[in-house]
């Protein structure tokens, strides 16, 4: 059976408790990636949300699992709301696949 | 550009033919796979981007009602209410071949009461009860975002590849093969000339040779009579 996390703040990752999501949280960035990878070594844990807020700042450290099936590493927005983190994640996916941005056309 | 050095022989042309021969199906094969696999990543690209959208959207509203659901209960009764997950997501991962990339497929089966709240309803309120069903309606969502995410980079990284790989055979591989054909055949043909011409003197010289002993045995003759 796999697992659901979810790395945030306090007020990001309450209400995911009750939706029986595996919590975990971080107080700064750095927690959150020591979370991350910790997270990420298990591989029961298939999913693993983390709010965006921390997420920008640890870029690189997300980029490592990026090219394996497992885990899959999401960004949401925390509690502080979107900060359009995620999207640009779409498009830079778009970037480095097509060689150019053909989707979000501003 | 470097450039391949063999020796200039019909062997050798031979095989670089071969390995042209080679090089140019890969690419047509490779650039087929990179075209598809292209068609396939924008259209996991757009449904990624609609799902995040609504997702962002409905995470927002959530997030609403649960700061004001924090704001008129204290922290420690919300964090009671929430210990003992109402609904539990299993999480089942499988795999699915895509071009063959293989990607993961999540699916969630919720488990436990519907619209029952585990907490009881006299410490929280109304707020918590509307996010927690909000943010339990997203589940789904979040978990068909998680894949599309995933497969999305996965075939991002796939075409990345293929397109190099595509671009290494066509302005390095398929040219220099077809320098170092063009260079033997020139090398060749001009090994045939050089021996054509060679034997043209030669025969020049022996016909001279022929004419001259004639020249000479008549000579002779003229000298005997």
């Amino acid at each position: 059976m796999h697992k659901i996390a979810m790395i945030g703040d306090r007020d990001s990752v309450l209400g995911f408790m009750a939706l029986g999501f595996a919590v975990y949280e971080a107080i700064d960035a750095d927690a959150a990636a020591t979370l991350l990878h910790t997270l990420a070594r298990d591989p029961d844990n298939a999913v693993i949300f983390i709010s965006e807020q921390y997420a920008a700042q640890i870029e690189a450290d997300m980029a490592r699992y990026k090219d394996t099936p497992l885990p899959a590493i999401v960004t949401i927005p925390g509690a502080n709301g979107a900060t359009g983190y995620g999207m640009r994640a779409i498009k830079s996916a778009v970037e480095r696949a097509v060689g150019a941005d053909i989707l979000f056309k501003e | 550009m470097a450039e391949i050095r063999v020796n200039p022989t019909r062997m050798e042309l031979k095989k670089l033919k071969t390995r042209y021969a080679t090089a140019r199906r890969g690419h047509k094969l490779l650039k087929d796979k990179r075209d598809e696999l292209m068609k396939q990543f924008l259209a996991i690209v757009r449904a990624d981007k609609e799902l995040r959208e609504k997702i962002e959207a409905g995470l927002s509203r959530a997030y609403g009602s649960f700061s004001v659901a924090a704001a008129v209960s204290s922290p420690a009764m919300l964090e009671e209410a929430m210990i003992l997950p109402r609904r539990q997501g299993e999480l089942t991962v499988g795999y699915r071949d895509m071009m063959s990339v293989r990607v993961p497929t999540f699916s969630v089966k919720m488990v436990g009461a519907r619209g029952g709240y585990i907490y009881g309803f006299a410490f929280t309120s109304g707020e918590l009860d509307g996010a927690l069903h909000e943010l339990g309606e997203m589940t789904e969502d979040l978990i068909r975002l998680a894949e599309l995410e995933k497969t999305a980079q996965l075939l991002a990284e796939e075409i990345e590849r293929t397109r190099r790989r595509v671009n290494a055979l066509e302005y390095i591989m398929m040219p220099q093969l077809q320098e170092g054909i063009k260079r033997i055949t020139m090398k060749l043909d001009e090994n045939e000339r050089g021996n054509l011409t060679r034997l043209m003197k030669v025969k020049d010289m022996m016909l001279a040779a022929g004419r001259d002993m004639a020249q000479a045995e008549e000579d002779e003759e003229k000298e005997a009579e």
